[in-house]
C-alpha cells in the first residue's frame, strides 16, 4: 500500500491505495465522485476526463500515486453551489447530451479547451473532441453548446478583469 | 490490473538503479501505451520507476543549430513551444496531431520513440530530420535507433534522455489518420537540409518506419511534387490488414510524400 495525498474540487484528501490502482477508481471508490466515468479499456473513449494541475487528462491512464500533490478537478468540482459552470448550463440549453454517460468527460475536455482557446470555432472544437466518443447525440448538439459554453465563459472572464 | 511496485526517482541515476532493483522493472513516461498495454494483460511488470519527477529529461531547447527535447517532454508541450513553432513548425505540427488533446498532455516524446509502434508519428518526422536519440550511455543516430516493429537499439537499463533534431531547411509531416485508433493508416514526413532530402514512412512498413530511398534521390535532384511521379514503393513487404491493404498503402506512400512535399515548401 501506499499512501496518496492531492486536492480535489478545491479539498485536501488522502488515503492508502495499492500502486496499481487508477485515479479513476480512486476518484469513484474511495471519494465516492462517481459522476467521472469509465467507458473503456483502451484509453480511447474520454469518458473518464478530469483536469490535473489544470489540464485535461484521462483518469483511466494515470495511477492515483501518480497523482501525488497534484490539484485534481473533476466534473462534481465545476458548479458553484446550485449555480451550474456556464460549460454545463450551455450543454443543458443545446441539448448537448441524451444518455449522458459520455457527458462528464465532454464537459471537462470543454472548459480544459474553453480555457486553451479563446472563442473556438467548430473546426477546432471538433478536432479538440477527437478523444471524446460519444454514442447517442452525433455531436451536432456537443459541438453547439461548447460553442456557446466557451462564449459564455470569455464573457465571464472579461466580466472579471 | 496486477499489482507493482512504485517508485518515483528524481534523477536518472536514481531511475536505472531502481530498474536494476526488480526482476521485471519496467520506467513509465506519459502511460499512454504502458498502461492500457497492462490493463490488457500484455505487461506485467514487477516494478513501475515513474520519469516524471526527474528533472534532467524535462524542457527544450536551441543547441547549436539543433533543437533538443527532454525525453519527458509531453506532445502538447512540443506543439504549443514557441522555439518549436518558429525554428520546425512541421514537428510542432505532427505533436499536435497525435492521439487527441489528453493523449498529448501526458505522452512523450521519450515513451514515443522508445515504444516505436509502427504506426507512430514521431519515428517518422524524426528519421526525415535526421534527428539523434540520446540515452544515459551514449548518442544514437535514428537510422540506427529504429531496429523494427516495437525494436529499437535500446539496451537494458538503457533510458532515452532527450532527442535533438538538427532544423531542416524545410519538412513537413502527413498523416493519413486510422479514423478509431487516430494513429496513423499511413504517415509520410519530407526534410530537406542543404539540397539533400530525407523520406520517412510510418504505419506501412512490417519492420516499422523506414525511409524511401528512391524519393530521397529524387527529391535531392528538385524538391517539387512533380519529382516523384514515376517513383514507387513496393508493396511486397508492407502491412495489410482490414483497414488497407499492402498495395492501397504503397500508394498512399507516394499520395502523401507528395502532399508532404508540397506543405514543406509552403
Ligand atoms: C488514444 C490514443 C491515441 C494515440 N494516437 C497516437 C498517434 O496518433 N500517433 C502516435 O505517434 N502515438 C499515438 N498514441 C501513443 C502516444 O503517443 C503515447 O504517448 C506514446 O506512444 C508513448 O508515450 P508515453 O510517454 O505515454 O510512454 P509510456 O506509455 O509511459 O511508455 C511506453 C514504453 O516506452 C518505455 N519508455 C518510456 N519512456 C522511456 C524512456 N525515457 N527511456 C526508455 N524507455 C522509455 C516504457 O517502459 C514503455 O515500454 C496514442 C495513444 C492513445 C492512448
Ligand atoms: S475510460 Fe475510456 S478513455 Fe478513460
Ligand atoms: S449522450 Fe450518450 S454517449 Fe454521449
Amino acid at each position: 500500500m501506499a499512501s496518496v495525498s492531492m486536492t480535489v474540487n478545491g479539498k485536501s484528501v488522502s488515503g492508502d491505495v495499492a500502486p496499481n490502482t487508477l485515479l479513476v477508481d480512486f476518484l469513484r471508490e474511495n471519494l465516492r465522485l462517481t459522476g467521472t466515468h469509465v467507458g473503456c479499456d483502451t484509453s480511447q473513449c474520454g469518458a473518464c476526463v478530469i483536469h490535473v494541475n489544470g489540464k485535461s487528462v484521462k483518469a483511466c491512464t494515470m495511477l492515483a500515486v501518480q497523482a501525488e500533490g497534484a490539484d485534481v478537478t473533476t466534473i462534481e468540482g465545476l458548479a458553484n453551489g446550485d449555480q451550474l459552470h456556464p460549460m454545463q448550463e450551455a450543454f443543458r440549453e443545446h441539448h448537448g447530451l441524451q444518455c449522458g454517460f459520455c457527458t462528464p468527460g465532454m464537459v471537462m475536455s470543454a472548459v480544459d479547451l474553453a480555457n486553451t482557446i479563446d472563442n473556438p470555432d467548430e473546426k477546432t472544437i471538433r478536432h479538440w473532441l477527437e478523444g471524446n466518443i460519444c454514442r447517442c447525440t452525433g455531436y451536432h448538439n456537443i459541438v453547439k453548446a461548447i460553442e456557446a459554453g466557451s462564449k459564455a465563459m470569455q464573457a465571464g472572464k472579461q466580466a472579471a478583469d | 490490473m496486477s499489482s507493482f511496485e512504485y517508485h518515483r526517482p528524481t534523477s536518472v541515476a536514481d531511475a536505472v538503479a531502481a530498474l536494476g532493483g526488480g526482476d521485471e522493472a519496467t520506467v513509465v513516461a506519459g502511460g499512454m501505451t504502458l498502461l492500457p498495454t497492462i490493463k490488457q494483460r500484455l505487461a506485467d511488470p514487477s516494478d513501475l520507476v515513474d520519469l516524471s519527477g526527474v528533472g534532467e529529461m524535462k524542457g527544450i531547447s536551441e543547441e547549436g543549430g539543433a533543437i533538443v527535447i527532454g525525453a519527458m517532454t509531453t506532445h502538447g508541450e512540443v506543439a504549443s513551444n514557441p522555439v518549436v513553432q518558429a525554428k520546425i513548425p512541421a514537428l510542432a505540427s505532427l505533436a499536435g496531431n497525435i492521439g487527441d488533446p489528453q493523449v498529448r498532455n501526458r505522452g512523450t516524446i521519450g515513451g514515443s520513440v522508445a515504444n516505436n509502434d509502427p504506426a507512430a508519428c514521431y519515428p517518422a518526422g524524426l528519421m526525415a530530420m535526421n534527428a539523434t536519440v540520446h540515452t544515459n550511455k551514449r548518442a544514437i543516430p535514428v537510422d540506427d535507433f529504429f531496429t523494427g516493429m516495437f525494436e529499437t537499439a535500446l539496451e537494458e537499463g538503457e533510458l532515452v534522455t532527450k532527442v535533438s533534431v538538427p532544423v531542416p531547411d524545410k519538412a513537413a509531416y502527413i498523416k493519413f489518420p486510422q479514423p478509431a485508433s487516430r494513429y496513423a493508416l499511413v504517415g509520410v514526413a519530407v526534410a530537406q537540409t542543404g539540397g539533400a532530402a530525407r523520406v520517412a514512412v510510418t504505419g506501412a512498413g512490417q519492420d516499422g518506419v523506414f525511409r524511401v530511398a528512391d524519393a530521397e534521390a529524387a527529391l535531392s535532384g528538385s524538391f517539387s511534387p512533380d519529382a516523384l511521379d514515376g517513383v514507387s514503393v513496393d508493396a511486397d513487404g508492407l502491412n495489410s490488414d482490414l483497414h488497407g491493404s499492402a498495395a492501397y498503402r504503397a500508394s498512399l506512400v507516394m499520395t502523401l510524400a507528395k502532399r508532404a512535399v508540397a506543405a514543406a515548401n509552403g
